[in-house]
């Protein structure tokens, strides 16, 4: 397991900005890669770049960005267990204002059978206080928003299969593409895609800007992204039909991964709090 | 994506802003379906016209002021948050001038624009027939070629002959209180059925026509039905070639399911009416602020596509099939907002015409109700985004 977001001009995993993040992030899920992704590629590199100085902290940053470390993240109760925790170089524990190095404990089964769950313990305190929980803070937006262009890329990857699948699979003397109520259903997928993936750039852009809109941005985008990635997954496991609904059939990748995304990084309906709690606080900010 | 206000367009927001407050009548004007209100929505359209208002995005000439797409979405947002009347011109404004400008000639420009700029001349549209719905290529109304000396239907005397329109049309929006209108004839039976059509513009008033309002389910005449009787039309009022009338109707159909329809600005708006009301509320069931939520998400989503189509507009792309995407999505939000709206005020929403601050959500809601049928069905748009976007077979 390798990935890294660099290139020979900028490190990524230090100064990527969030709409590269995203843009990198949507082709990882459109894939969908396994793995911490948006744990390693945006919210370990911001609470270290935040957190550490010295020359561990230059160390791990340079190996992320290099794709030689995966780093992995539990921040309970958001993320309550981190990914593939035995096999990541770097494990971390986070709370609301403390950082720890972290142990893997018992494992746990996911039903994404690619996503390796563990339970960890604290082992090294690394920080803690008000600079750990503006940093915190911002990593977990970082994630939260990977998050969402991860489950937009699966979406696409959905829809790509299921309008493969409905164009050659045949029934009746037709393909099934030709039948107005599978038309319909993937019709409503690119809809709705289409209209999160702008939500996600402009999230992007405030996480960016650090605008005040930035947490209502992020999880309006995080709710328009998994909304779109699970009418996806619905759509695609029906216009697929039997096999779909097998291991054989590689949308099952795309279906356990929508369904696990969408539960971690907050809710749909935590998200839904923070986007109402900012327009009720910020009436006139509502229409930018 | 480039999110920061453009100065110049800013400017202008302040403006718009400024005259608007100062302008839009309190209290609202009444319905635009009853005599009146039509009359007061007229003399709202000279008022915003006097302002150089009323079609900003069109050239100088003809009362605009050449504003680009995104100086024309400012417009809207600030029209719509200062709670601006319905725009009772909208079928001209939004669907016949472009079709004007892509495809009119010059002496039609000159003669039709600028009365319909200021609401002098209200315009109807005439596509729908009894027998032609989703299926408008189905038209049976016909014009038939005349002599060349012939009177006019308007009453004047014209040298270059012209088609007599026999038939019936339905479902006009504002016909029945609107001073003229256009639509598609078949002009050659014998033609393949969407080359015979002919696009042109008749007055309402004209001999042989009979207007018949219809009670939409609001209870207001919004509708009428348009009978047709050997009535006259000048070659001047038809519009591209003989023939070329479905291509004509087409090029410029993007143009009513996309942008020029719905702007964003119309469901910010509503979306900050629902913030309003779910606070005012105290959300009795306290279920209801996710949806609340998702109204907010859906506007802004709105917003921030449009500004992409704006974009690649303004870069010299075209409006395709694209446009069927927003067309569902905003009329399925409009409903969406409105019965939101509805559950907030529980036992209390049925009574029409609420005041401010509340406003008169059941109004909107019988109004939301259409949008999945006007403009072309939700049902022929899923069907155009799964053929002409994803390359579903037909």
């Amino acid at each position: 397991m390798r990935f890294a977001l660099s290139d020979e001009q900028r490190q990524f995993a230090l100064g990527a900005h969030p709409v590269d993040l995203v843009v990198a992030c949507e082709e990882l899920g459109h894939h969908p890669l396994p793995g911490p992704v948006a744990e390693s590629v945006a919210a370990v590199p911001q609470l270290l770049a935040a957190l550490l100085t010295g020359a561990r902290a230059r160390d791990w940053l340079a190996a992320l960005a290099s794709g030689d470390l995966i780093a992995t993240l539990a921040r309970p109760p958001l993320l309550p267990c981190a990914l593939d925790a035995d096999a990541a170089g770097l494990a971390l524990l986070a709370d609301a204002g403390s950082v720890w190095s972290a142990l893997p404990g018992a494992r746990l089964e996911s039903a994404d059978r690619a996503r390796r769950l563990f339970a960890v313990t604290p082992d090294q305190a690394l920080a803690t206080g008000p600079d750990a929980v503006t940093a915190v803070s911002r990593a977990i937006d970082h994630g939260t928003l990977a998050s969402a262009a991860l489950l937009l890329g699966a979406g696409r990857g959905l829809l790509e299969a299921s309008t493969r699948h409905a164009r050659t699979r045949e029934q009746f003397g037709r393909p099934v593409g030709a039948f107005q109520a599978v038309k319909h259903a993937l019709a409503d997928v690119l809809i709705g895609l289409e209209f999160a993936r702008p939500m996600l750039y402009a999230a992007a852009i405030a996480l960016g800007g650090n605008a005040p809109t930035t947490a209502r941005d992020i999880s309006a985008a995080r709710v328009a992204c998994a909304d779109a990635a699970r009418r996806a997954a619905r759509a695609a496991l029906q216009v697929h039909g039997a096999i779909g609904y097998t291991l054989e059939c590689d949308i099952s990748l795309w279906l356990a991964k929508v369904r696990s995304l969408s539960s971690t990084w907050g809710s749909q309906a935590e998200h839904r709090a923070v986007v109402l709690a900012a327009l009720v606080q910020d009436r006139a900010g509502a229409w930018s | 994506m480039n999110l920061d206000p453009d100065p110049q367009a800013e400017a202008f927001r302040a403006e718009v802003r400024a005259w608007l407050t100062a302008s839009v009548p309190d209290p609202p004007l009444p319905s635009v379906n009853t005599a009146e209100g039509f009359a007061a929505h007229r003399e709202w359209e000279r008022q915003l016209a006097s302002a150089r208002l009323a079609v900003v995005s069109w050239p100088e000439r003809y009362g605009g002021r050449d504003a680009t797409l995104a100086q024309w979405l400012v417009f809207e947002e600030e029209y719509y948050r200062a709670g601006g009347p319905v725009r009772v011109g909208q079928n001209g404004l939004f669907l016949l001038a472009p079709t004007l400008f892509a495809h009119g000639t010059a002496e039609q420009q000159d003669r039709i624009l600028p009365p319909m700029a200021t609401a002098e001349h209200v315009w109807a549209q005439a596509w729908s027939e009894p027998g032609a719905g989703s299926d408008l290529a189905a038209i049976r109304s016909m014009a038939v070629r005349v002599r060349g000396d012939s009177e006019g239907g308007t009453g004047r005397r014209v040298g270059g002959g012209g088609w007599r329109l026999s038939g019936q049309k339905t479902w006009s929006t504002r016909a029945a209180l609107a001073d003229r209108a256009f639509g598609l004839f078949r002009s050659d039976p014998g033609a393949e059925r969407h080359r015979g059509l002919t696009y042109r513009m008749f007055d309402l008033r004209a001999p042989g026509v009979t207007v018949r309002p219809i009670a939409q389910l609001d209870g207001e005449p919004g509708f009428a039905e348009i009978f047709l009787d050997d009535v006259f039309v000048p070659d001047a009022d038809v519009i591209g070639a003989p023939g070329e009338g479905w291509r004509v109707a087409m090029s410029t159909a993007s143009h009513e399911r996309g942008l020029s329809l719905r702007s964003p600005g119309r469901f910010l708006a509503a979306a900050d009416r629902l913030i309003g009301l779910w606070q005012r509320s105290g959300d009795p069931s306290a279920t209801l602020g996710e949806r609340v939520a998702d109204a907010w998400i859906g506007a802004r989503a709105y917003q921030l596509h449009t500004f992409g189509t704006v974009a690649a507009l303004e870069a010299g792309g075209s409006l395709g099939p694209e446009s069927s995407l927003g067309k569902v999505f905003w009329s399925e939000l409009d409903v969406d907002i409105c019965e939101t709206a509805l559950d907030l005020l529980g036992p209390g929403a049925e009574v029409l015409g609420r005041p401010a601050p509340d406003g008169d959500w059941i109004g909107s809601h019988l109004f939301s109700l259409a949008g999945p049928i006007y403009a072309g069905t939700n049902e022929i748009q899923r069907s155009v985004i799964a053929e002409r976007l994803l390359g579903l077979p037909r």
